[in-house]
C-alpha cells in the first residue's frame, strides 16, 4: 500500500492509523535476510491459535459443559453433528501441534539467543504465554470428561494443595469443590473458552508489538539495525511482506498436510494426542491404573515425579518453568547465536533437548524406582543447564572450573544422600555417572581446550 | 558432536532395560481391521446384536448410523438385526439397567460404543477367544487376558468350551512356576477353530466400525485435502522462489 492511495483507504486513514499499521508491522517492518528452518513456528503457531479459537467456537455450540451430559456432548458432535469429528479431531490435534510448535519457537530463542538484551521482554511475554497455553491445554483435557479427563484433573489440582499454609484453600478454589466435580467442569469451560483466550490474544499482541520495537533477532545474532543505508533501510533485512509472508505460506503449506495426516488418519496418535482411557466417560469410584497427562506435559511430569518428596516436587517442577524466566539474567554471554558461542556451548545447548525428550519418555513411564531415579538424573541434567549458562557467560579462570567440579559433585552426592530410603542405592549407584559425566565434559574440557571460548561475531549477517 | 553421540548411545541402551518390565498374561493376538469387508461388517453387525446387544449397551450409536459401512438398506436393518418396535434412529440400548447389571454379574457390562478405541482389536480379538473353563470362578470360566472376568462365555456355543494351557517358566531366582500359556478347545462348538476365530475378527472389525463410523469418509476426505495442499504448497514455493529471486542470501 503506498501514500497516494484510494479515496476510501485515505478516508480510513484520517479516522483510524490503518496504513501507519500495516506499513508499521508488515511492509516496511524489516526483518532479517537470512530467517532459516527454525523462523517458520511463530506464524505458525499463530495459524493454530486461530484454529484453535474457531474450531472450538463451533465445539462450544454443541457442547455441555455439565459433567451428566458432557461426555454425551462430544459424542453427539462425533457422531450426530454433521463434519463434528473433523471439527473435533481439528481441536484436539491442534493443542498438540500448538505445543510442538511452541516447543520450537522456544528452542528457537534458546540457539539464537533471542531472550537477550535489548529482546527481554519479548522473551519474558513469550513465557507468559507459554504458561497461559499449559492451562488452556490443562483445563481443555477436562471437557470431554473422560476417565483421564477426570483423574488428570484430580491429580494436578491435588499439586496445589501441596503448597504450605494456603495450599488447600486454593485448591478447593481451584475445584469449587472438595473434589474435581461438576463446579469444577463450569469453571474450567468459562476459563478454557473465555477468560484464557482473551488472555492469550491479547499477550500475543503484545509480544508481537515487543518484537517489532526491538526487531528480529536471526540465525548469526546480528543486529541489522547496526547496518543502515542512507534511507535507514537495513542493508541485511527485507520488508517482512511481500518476502515472508510469501515465504512463510510455504511453512503453512507443510504444516497443513502434516496436520491433516493426523486429523484425518491417526486422529488419537496412538494414544498420544487423544488418550484411550478418554474414551470412556469419567468414573468417580475407578481410579485408572496409570494416571499420566498428554505428553506436552510429560517432561515436568517427570521432574514432579522424580523428587520424592510431594513439596519439593512441585517445587522443583515450578522451577523448571521459572527458570525460563529468569533466563535472559542467567545468560550474560554478549554471543547471541549459537554459531559463535563454542562447541562445548552447543552441546550444552544439544544435551538440553535431548534432557527434554528423556524427561518426557520417563513421564510416560510407569512409576517405578528405577524410572523415578532416572527421571531424577535428567532433572539434573535440566536444571544444570541453567547453571552452566551463569558459568559459560563470561571467561572464568582455571581454578572457577575446578571449583565449580567440585561444588556439582557435591551436590550430585548430597541430592543422592537425600534420597537414600525413597530410592534403593543400588539404583542410584547405576545412574550417578550420568549428571558426573556432564560436568565433569565441561568443566574438565574448558582446562585442557579452547572449546568454550566463543568465536567472532560477523558484523553482517552470513548466507549459510 | 561425538560426546553427544556416544551419550545418546548411553541413554538409548539404557531403554529397553527400563521398559522390559512388560505387563503379565499372555500375548495379543493380532488382528488387522479391514472397514471396506462389508460381508465382514454385516457379519460382524449380526453377532454384535445377538450375542452383544442384550447385555451390552452402545448408548453413543444409532442403528443408521453404521449403515453406510455395512452397505445394507434401512428396511434389512429393521428386518434382520433390530429387535420389533425398535426406530432405525434409536441409540443402541438394552432394557438391562445399570443396576440389574451390577447385582447379576457383580459389574455392570461397559457400554461398547467406544470400545475399540479403549483396547484395542488386538485386545478385543484375543479376549474373546481365550476364554478357559475355570471351576472356581461363579461363571464357571476365567479369561487369559482378563483374569477373574465377570463376563460369562457367550460364545461358547459356537467357540466350544476351552482349557487353559500351562508352560513353565524359570524366575530370576531359579525356581518354576506354572504359567498360563494359551487355550485350546476342550468341547467342540458349533464351528470349527478357523471358523469361530474368523467370526471374532468379524465381530471386533464390525466393533472398530462402530467406534469410529466416520473413519471411512475420512480417509477419503483427507486424501483429497492433502492432495489440494500439495499443490498449494508447490505453488507457495514457486510463489517464494519468484519473489526471493533479487534477494541476495
Amino acid at each position: 500500500m503506498n501514500n497516494n492511495s484510494s479515496g476510501f483507504l485515505s478516508w480510513i486513514d484520517r479516522r483510524f492509523p490503518l496504513t501507519d499499521l500495516w506499513n508499521e508491522h508488515m511492509a516496511r517492518y524489516f526483518a532479517p535476510k537470512n530467517f532459516n528452518f527454525w523462523y517458520y513456528f511463530g506464524s505458525l503457531a499463530l495459524l493454530v491459535l486461530v484454529m484453535q479459537i474457531v474450531t472450538g467456537i463451533w465445539l462450544a455450540m454443541n457442547y455441555t459443559p455439565n459433567s451428566k451430559l458432557a461426555f454425551d456432548s462430544v459424542e453427539y458432535i462425533m457422531r450426530d453433528v454433521p463434519w463434528g469429528w473433523v471439527i473435533r479431531f481439528m481441536h484436539s490435534t491442534g493443542a498438540s501441534a500448538f505445543f510442538i510448535l511452541i516447543y520450537l519457537h522456544m528452542y528457537r530463542g534458546l540457539i539464537y539467543g533471542s531472550y537477550k538484551r535489548p529482546r527481554e521482554l519479548v522473551w519474558l511475554i513469550g513465557a507468559c504465554i507459554f504458561v497461559l497455553l499449559m492451562a488452556e491445554a490443562f483445563m481443555g483435557y477436562l471437557l470431554p470428561w473422560g476417565q483421564m479427563s477426570y483423574w488428570g484433573a484430580e491429580v494436578i489440582t491435588s499439586l496445589f494443595g501441596a503448597i504450605p499454609w494456603v495450599g488447600g484453600g486454593l485448591e478447593t478454589w481451584l475445584r469449587g469443590d472438595f473434589s474435581v466435580s461438576n463446579a469444577t467442569l463450569n469453571r474450567f469451560f468459562a476459563w478454557h473458552a473465555v477468560l484464557i483466550p482473551i488472555l492469550l490474544l491479547a499477550l500475543v499482541v503484545v509480544h508481537i508489538i515487543a518484537l517489532h520495537r526491538v526487531g528480529s533477532n536471526n540465525p548469526d545474532g546480528v543486529e541489522i539495525h547496526d547496518n543502515e543505508d542512507e534511507d535507514g533501510i537495513p542493508v541485511d533485512g527485507v520488508p517482512f511482506h511481500p518476502y515472508y509472508t510469501v515465504k512463510d505460506l510455504v511453512g503453512v503449506g507443510v504444516f497443513l498436510i502434516l496436520f491433516s495426516l493426523v486429523v484425518f488418519f491417526v486422529p488419537t496418535l496412538d494414544g498420544w494426542f487423544l488418550e484411550p482411557d478418554n474414551f470412556v466417560k469419567a468414573n468417580t469410584l475407578k481410579t485408572p491404573p496409570e494416571i499420566k497427562p498428554l505428553w506436552y506435559f510429560m517432561p515436568f511430569y517427570a521432574i514432579l515425579r522424580s523428587v520424592p518428596n510431594k513439596l519439593t516436587g512441585v517445587l522443583s517442577m515450578a522451577a523448571s518453568i521459572v527458570a525460563l524466566f529468569v533466563l535472559p539474567w542467567l545468560d550474560r554471554s554478549p554471543v547471541k547465536s549459537h554459531r559463535y558461542r563454542g562447541a562445548l556451548y552447543q552441546l550444552g545447548l544439544g544435551v538440553f533437548a535431548l534432557t527434554f525428550f528423556v524427561l518426557g519418555f520417563m513421564g510416560s513411564q510407569a512409576p517405578t524406582p528405577a524410572h523415578a531415579d532416572l527421571g531424577f538424573r535428567f532433572t539434573e541434567l535440566y536444571f544444570s543447564f541453567f547453571v552452566l549458562m551463569v558459568i559459560y557467560s563470561r571467561p572464568r579462570s582455571k581454578g572457577f572450573y575446578v571449583g565449580a567440579l567440585i561444588v556439582a559433585a557435591a551436590l550430585i552426592f548430597g541430592l543422592d544422600w537425600l534420597r537414600v530410603g525413597d530410592i534403593p542405592v543400588d539404583i542410584m549407584l547405576r545412574t550417578w555417572w550420568i549428571p558426573a559425566v556432564y560436568w565433569a565434559v565441561f568443566t574438565i574440557l574448558p582446562l585442557f581446550t579452547r572449546l568454550h571460548i566463543p568465536g567472532d561475531v560477523p558484523t553482517r549477517v552470513t548466507s549459510r | 558432536m561425538r560426546v553427544l553421540l556416544a551419550l545418546l548411545v548411553c541413554i538409548t541402551s539404557l531403554v529397553p532395560v527400563l521398559a522390559g518390565a512388560a505387563e503379565g498374561g499372555i500375548k495379543l493376538r493380532h488382528m488387522s481391521v479391514d472397514l471396506s469387508d462389508q460381508a465382514s461388517l454385516q457379519r460382524g453387525a449380526r453377532i454384535f446384536t445377538n450375542y452383544c446387544l442384550s447385555c451390552h449397551a452402545a448408548r453413543q450409536v444409532r442403528y443408521k448410523q453404521v449403515l453406510p459401512g455395512l452397505g445394507i438398506s434401512a428396511k434389512e436393518m429393521r428386518d434382520n438385526l433390530m429387535l420389533p418396535g425398535r426406530k432405525i434412529g434409536d441409540k443402541m440400548t438394552v432394557a438391562m439397567t445399570h443396576k440389574e447389571g451390577k447385582r447379576w454379574f457383580g459389574v455392570a457390562p461397559p457400554d461398547l460404543s467406544n470400545i475399540e478405541r479403549v483396547r484395542g482389536a488386538d485386545w478385543l480379538y484375543t479376549y474373546l477367544t481365550s476364554f478357559y473353563l475355570d471351576p472356581s470362578r461363579p461363571t464357571g470360566v476365567n479369561n487369559a487376558v482378563f483374569p477373574k472376568v465377570a463376563m460369562p462365555d457367550v460364545l461358547w456355543e459356537l467357540q466350544g468350551l476351552q482349557k487353559p494351557v500351562y508352560k513353565t517358566v524359570k524366575d530370576a531366582d531359579g525356581k518354576t512356576h506354572k504359567v498360563l500359556d494359551g487355550v485350546k478347545v476342550a468341547t467342540k462348538g458349533r464351528m470349527t477353530p478357523e471358523q469361530s476365530d474368523r467370526m471374532v475378527r468379524d465381530l471386533v472389525n464390525f466393533l472398530a466400525y462402530m467406534s469410529a463410523p466416520y473413519q471411512q469418509k475420512s480417509h477419503l476426505v483427507g486424501l483429497w485435502i492433502i492432495l489440494g495442499l500439495i499443490l498449494f504448497t508447490i505453488s507457495a514455493y514457486f510463489l517464494k522462489r519468484e519473489y526471493w529471486k533479487d534477494v541476495d542470501h
